[in-house]
């Protein structure tokens, strides 16, 4: 949108006002999730910029955070480092811990979040499907309800059923609350998708698993992955649930954030939400390729 | 395609396939064939959907109107207390029953939940229960007046009154608490006293929080969706990274920023003292108060209502302003006469979704809210998990669902859940 040649005064300066403002906003945007960066170097245990820092005096920088990541926890932390250090770290380390378990519940959830929704999604794709609005406003609900009452309903539930305080009630509760998402990028793929392909394949001398690897699952490859990745970040970001569903064992990541903003309030967080700024990074850079990839396929390319 | 087999054949059986059936039959056959393919593929999450979800919610609000703490307890107290007209004390019967039953619970250890329960209704009495139950066992006939000689405040009527209304499993009064109203002891509805009403200035304070940050959303995403539309494809899709990039950050992290930026020791109170607009001793209190949570939740919702008026956005063909102007409407007169109204599909979906997402917040305005920044999620929390009020806890979880599930209807009506999209 360039200024045209016959702008007169008024409308030039709005045209620089407007692209200004935009830019305050984009400022308001994006500066929260990068302002953690640089503080989570800062040497003191504050949540706010030295005066050292400012003057770039490399005394006022450190990794101690970072290095307080691995150290919060172990058993014997002034233990040199090598590999008692590395094994205590692995075993006692409380972020350490959340981590792992963050990463296991995220990555179960994932698979079988994006192979349910993924068939669901194939069912609905079909116009034959009976009663489809109330289906897919069943299967959407979990991004629907509030997730206090989910989680609140899931507490009781799982309490009665005996999946309090275990892996298997959280990996549940998140894959429900993952589902939808899968649900909705791979419907959204899959009414893109050429149906007479299939009648194509059929009509080759394919059999229906054929059909359904070779020509299928390549097109709606991409929606299946994204969709999996947002299961993923939501159950990987999800806190609400497993404050009420998780016991001291199964803490995740963004639950031992909350306690740590709650109760003792240390720059460990923001060298942890660091790391999380980097995850998200490397998890959008890989949506858009596969959106970029996808819209190759179907004959969008950028101008 | 039923139909138009229909219309073509002549007769509409008289089509036959090479089998030997009938055409008509043959493809209801395959339609039924598809229909239970479809829905097999669907029917393992809708299973696990409604065994792991629907179901336990469905339990949970269950519980707003059945609690049968107190009748568990003093069943047979229930039963015989029935027949009371609620003019003055009840009958010996009816203590006598309740003296039974209060040895029991005693012994069955249901006591304090039952006092408890009639806490919520009459404030002050879970002592009274739980007291007189230590000496329950010693009282003897008649026991009216033995019960009151133990405390005199079981010649109040409104107790029993109380202990009337709790003779049924089902009630309403969970729903009567969390609209500030309650019974009197006569059984009538009244209003709380003015220190005991909450919660209708809790849920008017959600609806105007989410408003306010629909609000904000719309005049902050507005232009900057408006933007992106109009520049070249390169270009935007560089800045959309900067919107996209909160959207897949974790909520705690952006909340945990937004405590560095605005606390008073923060990084904007640093800057203001710096350039010298306030002085060291006057920060301002940014945080911990409804600022904070509309501040906060505005830039966490913000993706949400630019991602849907982008979509909208980019549909306009640019052409169409070009017509005004050459129409000799002014550049005001274009925008708000053509571009405007054609965005308003985007700022109703954008609304709503930012609406139904606000109104259920939870995370943030419990880290950020302090006093005056809770919303009714934070108080339902506290329900469940400090004053483990369940049945209030469901009730107020009921009402927030309603008013969710109505939005979420107006959303279906305006774009409809299929044409929902993320990044």
């Amino acid at each position: 949108m360039a200024l045209p040649p016959y702008a007169g005064p008024g409308e030039t300066l709005w045209y620089y006002s407007f692209r200004f403002i935009c830019g305050a906003i984009f400022l308001f945007l994006i500066l929260p999730v990068v302002i953690v960066v640089p503080l989570s170097f800062n040497v003191e245990p504050y949540f706010t910029f030295t005066s050292g820092m400012l003057s770039f005096d490399p005394e006022a920088f450190s990794l101690r955070w970072y290095l307080d990541i691995f150290q919060n926890g172990m058993a014997d932390p002034s233990q040199t480092f090598g590999w008692n250090w590395i094994v205590d770290s692995w075993n006692n380390a409380q972020w350490v811990h959340s981590t792992k378990n963050s990463f296991f519940i995220a990555i179960i959830v994932t698979i079988l979040a994006t192979s349910l929704g993924t068939l669901a999604a194939l069912g609905l794709s079909q116009s034959d499907l009976p009663y489809r609005g109330a289906i897919m406003g069943i299967l959407i609900s979990p991004m629907i309800v509030p997730l206090i009452i989910t989680a609140a309903g899931m507490y009781f539930f799982y309490s009665d059923v005996g999946l309090a305080q275990t892996y298997t009630g959280i990996i549940l509760a998140h894959t429900a609350l993952g589902t939808p998402f899968v649900v909705i990028t791979v419907t959204a793929t899959m009414i893109s998708f050429d149906r007479s392909l299939i009648r194509a394949g059929a009509n080759l001398g394919a059999p229906p698993p054929t059909v359904f690897f070779k020509v299928i699952m390549p097109l709606i490859l991409p929606g299946v992955i994204s969709g999996g990745l947002f299961a993923f970040i939501t159950s990987f970001d999800e806190v609400v649930a497993v404050l009420f569903l998780s016991g001291f064992e199964q803490r995740t990541i963004p639950r031992q954030m909350w306690s740590g903003i709650r109760e003792q309030i240390s720059p460990t967080i923001l060298a942890v939400a660091t790391i999380l700024v980097f995850i998200s990074i490397c998890l959008l850079t890989f949506v858009e390729i596969l959106r970029r990839r996808s819209e190759k396929l179907r004959g969008i390319t950028p101008a | 395609m039923v139909d138009a087999t229909i219309n073509n054949g002549n007769k509409s059986d008289g089509l036959l396939t090479d089998d030997g059936q009938s055409l008509k039959a043959k493809l209801a056959l395959a339609t039924r064939r598809n229909k239970t393919k479809a829905f097999l593929l669907v029917a393992p999450l809708l299973f696990f959907i409604v065994i792991t979800f629907v179901w336990p919610i469905g339990v949970m609000l269950y519980r707003s109107v059945n609690s049968p703490q107190f009748t568990n307890a003093f069943s047979s107290t229930a039963v015989v207390i029935k027949d009371w007209d609620g003019q003055g004390l009840p009958s010996e019967e009816v203590f006598t029953a309740f003296v039974a039953d209060m040895v029991q619970a005693r012994k069955d250890r249901t006591i304090g939940k039952a006092g408890t329960r009639i806490n919520y209704e009459l404030p002050g009495t879970r002592s009274l229960f739980t007291g007189t139950a230590r000496k329950a066992k010693k009282l003897e006939a008649p026991f009216k007046e033995s019960l009151i000689a133990v405390n005199e405040k079981w010649a109040n009527p409104e107790i029993w009154a109380a202990v009337k209304r709790l003779s049924s499993r089902y009630t309403l009064s969970f729903y009567l608490a969390s609209l500030d109203l309650k019974y009197d002891k006569s059984g009538e509805i009244v209003t709380q006293p003015e220190d005991r009403q909450i919660y209708v200035t809790l849920f008017l304070r959600t609806f105007w929080i989410s408003g306010l940050v629909m609000l904000f959303t719309i005049l902050l995403g507005y232009p900057v969706a408006y933007l992106l539309s109009v520049l070249p494809l390169r270009t935007s899709n560089l800045l959309m990274i900067m919107v996209l990039l909160p959207f897949w950050t974790s909520l705690l992290v952006r909340t945990t920023a937004w405590i560095a930026l605005l606390q008073r020791e923060g990084i904007i109170n640093d800057v203001l003292v710096f350039i010298g607009v306030i002085s060291d001793e006057n920060r301002i209190q940014m945080i911990y108060n409804q600022a904070g949570t509309i501040i906060a939740m505005t830039h966490i919702l913000l993706p949400f209502m630019v991602l849907p008026l982008f979509s909208v956005m980019k549909t306009i063909p640019p052409s169409y302003m070009r017509a005004a102007r050459s129409l000799g409407a002014t550049q005001f007169t274009a925008y708000t006469r053509v571009y405007m109204p054609l965005t308003l599909p985007g700022i109703g979906a954008g609304s709503v979704l930012v609406f139904i997402l606000s109104v259920g917040y939870y995370i943030t305005p419990a880290l950020v809210g302090g006093r005056t920044g809770t919303l009714i999620s934070n108080v339902i929390a506290g329900h469940m998990q400090q004053s483990l009020n369940w049945g209030l806890a469901a009730a107020l979880g009921a009402l927030l669902l309603a008013s969710v599930l109505v939005l979420y209807w107006f959303y279906n009506k305006i774009v409809g859940v299929d044409n929902m999209k993320f990044g």
